[in-house]
This record gives structure tokens, C-alpha cells and sequence, in this order.
């Protein structure tokens, strides 16, 4: 139960800021401001009219207080929660009770990084935690890969089937212009890429990009007379189960399974309902781990079940239709760009990658090691 | 009330210091706590005891990584005979062939400068 009404709410723009390589010297507010005033050229709607402010990067301590500057918007009701990379899928949950609470009519949320410009050390400096950092564990990389050793050791996964999800993301990623990387994926490349974390290669691993973006969300009664069919938020949940590996309390089963519980149950609807799923892949096992979790496949049974090109482009079931984090995007914090893609299939605006009648998509954020996880289910009309 | 004379880290860094692996007990849930705290997560109570490991535990994870520079080292998480789980390593073995199900044997790692010391683990061969 957490007080959100299903479809109260709905997302009427979505836009990328510069993503990829930005300009020199580009800051993540600059592209969080980039990202807001496509999203709502997206949408028909301007910058007067907002005024609500979600925000997250690791690259600004008050950035909603930053985004309130550079917008000239001093009475906007902000919220900068961050929980890592499903910051965004949790502030949707946020925006939309705050909609329904009438603390604003016009909510955006917004996300900027510079990672790759800046590098990865500048961009998210890491944290001192006396009972892992004499380890050095390579962070986030080492924490997935005693996932994935456990998951392997307890089901029989293996390194192929892992690689599978990384083989079947470039071949989505092939067919969006946006994307990244550019050039075929095979098996046998993922396992003889270079070794980072046993047993992930750096193909295991998501991209290290810029990039930022915004959406748009209002209430449902308005959300129809815009310029683009509304994206109905129809269920939301999240679960954070702890902050470092060592504290996981399962290394094989995440809290995607009570934040997805959470969001079928509001949005009354099970796995079968869905039609496409974005998951939160910055590592091979993530889809692996969420396909189980949010009971698209019996626990233990995602290795085979990603096998054979399954949630590739050819497969049965679309997942990460963008490319994803491993060869779309991923500036560090990748949960806003699923959104984003969510939105567009539901409108149809995908071309080549456009699943066929996509009536209802699964948005599942992930943040810091497995810890902090959000689902989101979304509608068109129809659903309704 | 006056302030607490120690924190849950000095305790913990004070047994290291004598080659002792502290962890805390909840006697109300009856089950181990790691890392230490003030406040027990099962109970909320602040009656958290301290005890030492007998040093014996079980790999329940295990990675090698790849520094840029030099050779791939073990990173595992160990489960302690005592019911509590902890990030260390695994030494004087191959990192790679470091597996699951190993039993292993405390050893702590002496302080160096400024670096306090800290829990460690070697094959325990014949211990139990």
C-alpha cells in the first residue's frame, strides 16, 4: 500500500539531453536544463509552467538547489532524493503523489552527468567504508561479479548465458541511432574482452558516457490535451535492502521482487501483462537477476531463459529496446533513460526497434550494489 | 545523558588490534550483528553485546580484479561460523581458484601507517 492512485498521473514529455561525448567544459546542470527544455518542447508546454523539481547527479551535492539557479524557479517544490541510479524511478513515485497532493502541477524530473568528460573518479568520488575499502574492491564492478559468482555457484549459470544479455543489448542498440556503440557484439567477444572482475570482462560492463535528460509529468485530467498521447504511470513500488555487497541480505535475490510486487499489485497487473521491459543493465547479471525477480522466469532459471537471442530484437520478449546501459548510455546513473524509452515505445515512436503494439512497459531501476530498487509500470490510454 | 566513551568502530578496531575479529550479538533476536552498531536492526534496542569469532568461516563469494596495474587479487565475502558475513580476502592462494564452499581461517592483517589493521583469511586446510 503506498497511497498512489493507479493512473493519476501520466509522463507528457521525455527528451535526452547531449548524450554520448558532450562539449567541452558542459556541466551536468547545463545538460539537466538541456534535457528540461526538449522534454517540454516534447510536450507543448514551457518553462513558466514548471513548478516542480526533481533532480539527482553525483556531480552536484545541492542540485536541485543548482537547477532552481540556473531556472530562475525560487517557488518550485523540489526533491533531489537520491539512491543512486533509480533515483529517477523513485522520483516518479515522488512526483506523482505530490501531483496528487497538489504541491505542484507541473512536475519534471531531471538528470545530468559528465562522467566521461570529467572521468569516473572526478564524477562520483568514492565513499570511505572502513569494512570493505582495505579490500579494495573495484566498486561497483567487484560487487556484481560476487553476485554473479553466487548466482553461478547456486544455479548453474553460466559465463555464455551471461553474455547473452550483453550480445542481445548491442543488437537493440544496433537498430537506435542514438546508441553508443556501434558495431556487432558476439558471444565469444564478451569472453575474450579484457578481464575487470571475475567473471565480468569490460563487454559485462556497462558504457562510461555523458548524458542527461528530463520528463514532464502531470495529472491525469490534464494530461490529454497535450501534444503527445500521455504515458499513464499505472503502478510504482520500491524496496532498498541495504547500501554495501557485504549487507545484501541474498546475493541472488534483489528487492526487485517486492518493489515489482508492489508496483503489479498497484497497477493490477502481472508479468504477462507487460509488453516491454527496461532494466536497469549497468552489469550482465542485473537482467538476469530482474527477469527472476520480477517473475518473468522461475528464480534461478535466467541464464537459460536470456539464452538463444530471447530478449534480443528476434526474441520473444523485448527487453532493453534502447540498447541499454551496456551500449546505449550510461553516464552513471541510468534510470531516467529508461524511462525515456519506456515513453517512446508506448507512443510508437521507435522505428526500427519499435515493439508492436506496446500497450503497457516495466521500468526497473537499480541503484548502488543491487541496493536500492524501484519499478515502475506504465500504460497508453488503453490501459486505463 | 553523556556521550557514548566509545564507538562501535574503535571497539571493533580496538580487538583487531589484538589480533581479535569482534562482532556483536542481539540476545533478543539471537542473532549475530555485523558490522557494528549502536542500534540493534532487528530490535531497535541498544543492548547489542560484543563477542569474538573463533576465526573459522566459509566463502560465500569470491571475485578476482583486474587492477590496471599489477595482478588480478581475491575479493570475497565470508561467512563466519558465528551466523555473521563480512567482505575480506583470501591469501597464500591463487585468487581465481579461490571458490565457494572453502573453509578458511582468520588472520588479521597488521596495521601499516595510518592504515588500521584489518580481518583477513587464509585456507584453513585441516580446521574443521
Amino acid at each position: 500500500m503506498n497511497g498512489l492512485a493507479r493512473g493519476s498521473a501520466a509522463i507528457v514529455g521525455a527528451a535526452e539531453s547531449d548524450i554520448g561525448a558532450v562539449a567541452a567544459n558542459m556541466s551536468p546542470i547545463d545538460l539537466m536544463a538541456q534535457g528540461i527544455h526538449r522534454a517540454l518542447a516534447d510536450c507543448g508546454l514551457a518553462l513558466k509552467d514548471v513548478d516542480g523539481l526533481w533532480c539527482a547527479t553525483t556531480q552536484a551535492r545541492t542540485s536541485a538547489m543548482s537547477l532552481c539557479e540556473y531556472l530562475r524557479l525560487p517557488n518550485a517544490y523540489t526533491d533531489s532524493t537520491i539512491v543512486g541510479g533509480s533515483s529517477f524511478e523513485v522520483h516518479v513515485a515522488h512526483a506523482q503523489a505530490a501531483l496528487a497532493a497538489g504541491l505542484c502541477s507541473v512536475a519534471v524530473i531531471a538528470y545530468g552527468s559528465t562522467q566521461r568528460t570529467v572521468g569516473r573518479r572526478a564524477a562520483s568520488a568514492r565513499e570511505h567504508n572502513p569494512y570493505e575499502t582495505p579490500f579494495r574492491p573495484f566498486l561497483p564492478a567487484t560487487a556484481y561479479a560476487l553476485a554473479a559468482s553466487r548466482h553461478m555457484y547456486d544455479y548453474g549459470t553460466t559465463r555464455e548465458q551471461l553474455a547473452e544479455v550483453a550480445v542481445a543489448a548491442r543488437e537493440w542498440a544496433l537498430l537506435n541511432p542514438m546508441a553508443w556503440e556501434k558495431k556487432p557484439l558476439t558471444v565469444a567477444d564478451v569472453l575474450n574482452a579484457r578481464p575487470i572482475a571475475h567473471p565480468f570482462t569490460v563487454r559485462d560492463i556497462c558504457l562510461i558516457t555523458d548524458g542527461g535528460g528530463a520528463i514532464v509529468m502531470i495529472s491525469a485530467d490534464r494530461a490529454r490535451s497535450l501534444a503527445k498521447p500521455p504515458v499513464y504511470i499505472l503502478g510504482c513500488g520500491q524496496a532498498i535492502t541495504h547500501a554495501s555487497i557485504s549487507s545484501m541480505p541474498n546475493l541472488t535475490t534483489t528487492g526487485a521482487r517486492e518493489s515489482g510486487a508492489a508496483a503489479y499489485r498497484m497497477a493490477r497487473m502481472r508479468e504477462s501483462d507487460i509488453d516491454v521491459l527496461e532494466l536497469y543493465d549497468a552489469f550482465t547479471i542485473n537482467t538476469v537477476l530482474f527477469l527472476e525477480d520480477l517473475g518473468f522466469c522461475p528464480k534461478g532459471e535466467g541464464g537459460r531463459f536470456v539464452s538463444g537471442g530471447r530478449i534480443g530484437p528476434k526474441g520473444s520478449l523485448p527487453v532493453n529496446t534502447n540498447g541499454g546501459g551496456l551500449s546505449y548510455c550510461h553516464p552513471g546513473m541510468y534510470g531516467l533513460f529508461l524511462l525515456i524509452e519506456a515513453v517512446r515505445q508506448l507512443r510508437g515512436e521507435c522505428a526500427a526497434r519499435q515493439v508492436a503494439q506496446a500497450e503497457t512497459a516495466l521500468v526497473h531501476g537499480n541503484g548502488g550494489v543491487l541496493s536500492a530498487q524501484a519499478t515502475v509500470i506504465l500504460g497508453t490510454q488503453s490501459t486505463l | 545523558m553523556a556521550n557514548a566513551a566509545t564507538s562501535p568502530l574503535g571497539v571493533y578496531l580496538e580487538h583487531l588490534e589484538k589480533g581479535e575479529l569482534a562482532y556483536q550479538f542481539s540476545p533478543d533476536a539471537n542473532a549475530a550483528v555485523f558490522y557494528p552498531r549502536i542500534i540493534c536492526p532487528y530490535t531497535g534496542k541498544d543492548n547489542l553485546e560484543w563477542r569474538i569469532s573463533e576465526g573459522l568461516g566459509t566463502v560465500h563469494a569470491t571475485t578476482a580484479v583486474y587492477p590496471q596495474k599489477g595482478d588480478p587479487y581475491n575479493v570475497a565475502l565470508i561467512d563466519m561460523d558465528e551466523g555473521f558475513r563480512l567482505m575480506s580476502r583470501v591469501e597464500e592462494f591463487p585468487p581465481l581458484d579461490v571458490c565457494i564452499g572453502m573453509r578458511v581461517k582468520l588472520r588479521v592483517h597488521p596495521a601499516e601507517g595510518d592504515e588500521p589493521p584489518y580481518p583477513v583469511f587464509i585456507p584453513a586446510g585441516d580446521a574443521p
